[in-house]
Parts: C-alpha cells; structure tokens; sequence
C-alpha cells in the first residue's frame, strides 16, 4: 500500500514484544493490557509502566487512529537515505497510545486529526512494519 | 545543595573542524584550557565527570588517558544536557566530601568521521518502533515544531526569528561556524529539512568541544580567577510516556522550578539565559516551559526581539549558540554553561556584554524532543 514504496527495515524482535510481532503478520495491532489498573501498554513490555504490575494480556486493537503529529522528512538515513521524502508522524490510536509511524497513500499533506487505518509491509515470516494510510 | 560551589574555569575549544585530532585529543585539550583559565593543572583533579560522547569506556578511557587521580567519577548519559546536569552532580559530589575538584569534559568530531553518541542500539526496547520508521534527529523536533503549530498557531516566521537572533550574536564571535547574519527570509528559504524545520532553523555540526571546572567554595578562595557560583539545579528526563506523549513541552517544565527554588530567584533576576538551541523549536519550547512567557506565547515573544542581546528581555545564546557559533559533538550543552560563565564575568563580547550580569540561566536540552529527552537548568551568580 506505500505508494512511495519506503523502505521496509528488519526489526529486532526482543521477547517481551513477541506478541506484537505475531499479531504484524496476521495485520492486526495486538497491544497489551494491565490485567491489574486496565492502562494500555505502548510499546511493548514486561511490566506495567503506571502501576509495575506484570499481568498483561494482549488484545487486538481497531487499527483505527488519528494523526497526532507529522512531518515530511527530506532525505533520510541509513535504511532511508535513498528513499526520497517521506512522511514520519505520530498517530492516536483509538484505544489511547500514540505511537510513531510512517503515513502513506496521502494525496498531498495530512493534517493534523485526519482519520487513519492501519496498513502493513511485510517485512518477513515473522514479522510487517504496521503504517497508516487514509481511513 | 549548590551554593558551596564555584565554577571557577571554563573553556571552549576553539576548533570546529579538527580532522586531524583524536576525540580522545578534544577531550584533553578541552581539560587543559579549563584548568589554565581556573589556574590549576590536571594534577589537582579528583573527581571527573564526563557522558557520552567521551570515547571508548569513557570516564576510564579519558581519565587513564589525561592521567588523573580520582576519587570520584560520573558518566552521564542524557545527551546534551549532560553537561549541564553533571554541574550539578559534582556540587552534590563536592557536598558530599567525595572530591573538591571536578572536572567535566565534552568533544567529538561528527564534522570529520567520529563515531555519534547515543546512536540507536538495537537492544533499545524501543528500537523496532521508532527508528524503523526513518525518526532522524530533525524529524523528532519537527514532529513537536508541527505540534506546536497546530495547538498555539506558532508560525515558521516566529521560529525563524530564534535563528535570526542567534546569526546577530555570532557575527560578533569569530570563531563562530556560521558568523554571517541572517534574516527571517534566508531561514524560510533555506532548504526544507523535516517541516516545518528548514536547514537554518537547525544547529550547526561541527567538531569541538569544551570543558569546566567546578569547585567548593574554599577552592574558589585560594584561586587568583574569578569564579561563578552555582546557586542552583534541577534536572528531569521526559519521557514517552507509555504512549502518551505530548510534544508541546520540554522537561525544562520541571527542571526550571527546581533550579528556580534551589536559588531562591525569579524569573525577573535572570539578566542572561543560554537556551539550548538544537532547533529553533528547542528554544521556542524551552523558553515556554522555563516560565519566561505563558505556554504557547513563546512565538509572540521570540517574534518581539526578547532573545537580542544586550536589551531583550531576555537576551540568550550571546556566542551564537549551536545554531550558528558551535553545537561541538551534537552536544551543546557544555558551551550553554561557558557563555553563561562568560557573561557573568564580564568576559562576552563587549557587543552583547549584558550590562551588569548578576544572574544567568544556562539549560540544556539531550535526547529528541520527539520521543525522550534529558533537561538540565543551572542559575549561577556573579561572584
């Protein structure tokens, strides 16, 4: 779907992140819940970072967001150097996180407070880089 | 906590474009010229702090290198705030009794091939969810520029103005990297690097570096140069937040009222401020959350010549600051300090000598603006 074709990174997996990555090559957004206070856990973690309880479930997300912040980056650096302007932001995910990201399929600037949905590059068997594109 | 203290020498490594030294060599040279200007030699050094930028195992690299004795040493790392903080660790080391000499040293060279501090680790937890999206250093700030803009309707006019106050300070420095003054026109028409950040809304890179010299008061006595007191500190990392970050303010919302308490002044006493000046937008916010203007007011005050030395009212960075004079490292912190120093003693720039300096603010900003940074505020006094 990333009509600029951006570069899709390998990412490092560490354990405590695995249930997000399994969720990547389904195309959904698994996020983790504090079974103890309910807070929803961005990014990926042992503990609760409100109350350091370790009782996290994972749930799927909507995939559904906001544009929190962005900015077209100009030229990039190591996987981006090549890649030519692209779109670097911060969306608001409907469940509370905001989480960085790259937008694509715009038809010129987003603004800020556009709807967006989740889209992914597959990355490899074990994982896809989660972007976000119009809703 | 820190008014025992003294800086009692500070120096800013001349160089910007050092092919061929060694880190390890800017680090040294830096020590040196601070120990000349506070009078002493490495050999009466017993506590060293230094962070990330020091090459190798740092502290014990460089102090096995210099050939200190020490009993007492710090590695911080919170980027270019570091500096700024570790004034404060070694009044609090110098409180403590653990050493009455400190000093602290910066450098690199990310102008001619010197490896970057704190670049992303791959241990990182949050490497796979920041830097896989192409996050480079302008990109984060622009992210809180155009946040920024959006909540407070701050205009690229305004943070052109932090740029254009700076280029009339550095035209008076001439070891400054980019001495020529600029106008609110060349910065909107400088190239755009990240929007709604152009090029000259940037700092400068270049090799460099500086070092300072703290000591108890007692020290400060016996020593034949003027010294500044530290008359407080405060520091505090801001963090994502678990997602819920906000890129409309600075850690210096916390760092600021601590330093401003442990001094016992008010903002109406501050006669200078170096503001840490990675970005235009670094300033604009860090001015906001100091308490120098009302949050989102900052691009009305800039706007207004509040930063132009000698008779803002609040004349900042009157080296040039990393936006045109030196940004050594990628780390600004540690030449936000000297120019404070500078002032105090009367010793800036007859240009933009701030008339009867008794109080100055240095901070220092580390890290991004756009995911977790370091924020460190000194108030030091002329003594």
């Amino acid at each position: 779907m990333s009509q600029n074709q951006l570069p899709v990174p390998a990412a490092v997996i560490h354990p405590d992140a695995r249930g997000y990555w399994e969720g990547t090559t389904r195309e959904v957004i698994v996020l983790q819940r504090c079974d103890d206070c309910d807070t929803v856990i961005w990014f990926p973690r042992a503990i609760c970072p409100r109350c350091w309880g370790s009782k996290l479930s994972n749930f799927e997300a909507s995939g559904r967001g906001t544009v929190y912040s962005w900015t077209r980056t100009n030229k990039g650096m190591a996987d981006y150097r090549d890649a030519g302007p692209y779109i670097l932001a911060y969306v608001e995910l409907a469940e509370g996180p905001r989480l960085m990201t790259n937008l694509v399929g715009f038809d010129g600037d987003p603004k800020i407070g556009d709807a967006v949905q989740a889209t992914f590059d597959k990355i490899d068997d074990e994982s896809a880089l989660l972007r976000f594109g119009p809703a | 906590m820190t008014a025992h203290v003294r800086i009692a020498g500070a120096y800013e490594h001349p160089g910007r474009h050092l092919p061929d030294h060694s880190a390890a060599q800017i680090h040294a040279e830096a020590a040196i010229g601070a120990c000349a200007d506070a009078g002493i030699t490495l050999g009466d050094v017993d506590g060293y702090f230094c962070s990330g930028d020091a090459p190798g195992f740092g502290s014990l690299s460089m102090a096995d290198y210099m050939g200190l004795t020490l009993s007492y040493v710090d590695h911080t790392e919170i980027g270019g705030s570091s500096p700024v903080a570790q004034v404060g660790h070694a009044a609090a080391a110098i409180a403590a009794g653990k050493c009455s000499i400190a000093l602290i040293t910066l450098g690199g060279k990310p102008r001619t091939g010197g490896t970057q501090a704190g670049a992303p680790r791959p241990d990182a937890p949050e490497y796979s969810f920041e830097g896989i999206y192409g996050l480079t250093t302008p990109g984060g700030y622009a992210l809180a520029a155009q946040r920024h803009m959006h909540e407070y309707g701050t205009t690229a006019e305004q943070l052109a103005a932090i740029k254009v106050a700076a280029s009339k300070h550095a035209k008076h420095n001439p070891q400054a990297f980019l001495p020529k003054e600029v106008t609110i026109e060349d910065v909107l028409n400088s190239p755009m690097v990240s929007d709604p950040l152009h090029r000259l809304d940037c700092c400068v890179v270049t090799d460099g570096g500086g070092a300072l010299i703290v000591v108890s008061a007692e020290v400060a006595k016996r020593l034949n140069r003027q010294s500044v007191a530290v008359l407080g500190h405060g520091e505090s990392p801001k963090l994502a937040d678990n997602g819920r970050i906000d890129l409309t303010y600075t850690g210096a919302r916390w760092s600021g009222p601590r330093a401003f308490e442990e001094a016992g002044v008010k903002h109406k006493d501050i006669d200078y401020a170096s503001i840490y000046d990675s970005f235009t937008i670094t300033v604009l916010e860090t001015i906001e959350d100091l308490g120098f203007c009302k949050k989102g007011q900052g691009g009305a005050y800039v706007a207004d010549g509040a930063l132009e030395a000698p008779d803002g009212a609040l004349p900042f960075n009157t080296d040039g600051g990393g936006l045109c004079n030196n940004h050594p490292t990628n780390r600004g912190g540690i030449t936000k300090v000297i120019e404070a120093v500078r002032q105090l003693r009367g010793e800036a720039h007859p240009a933009v000598q701030v008339k009867d300096c008794e109080i100055a603010l240095a901070h220092g900003t580390g890290g991004n603006l756009g995911n977790r940074m370091g924020s460190a505020t000194l108030i030091l006094g002329r003594e």
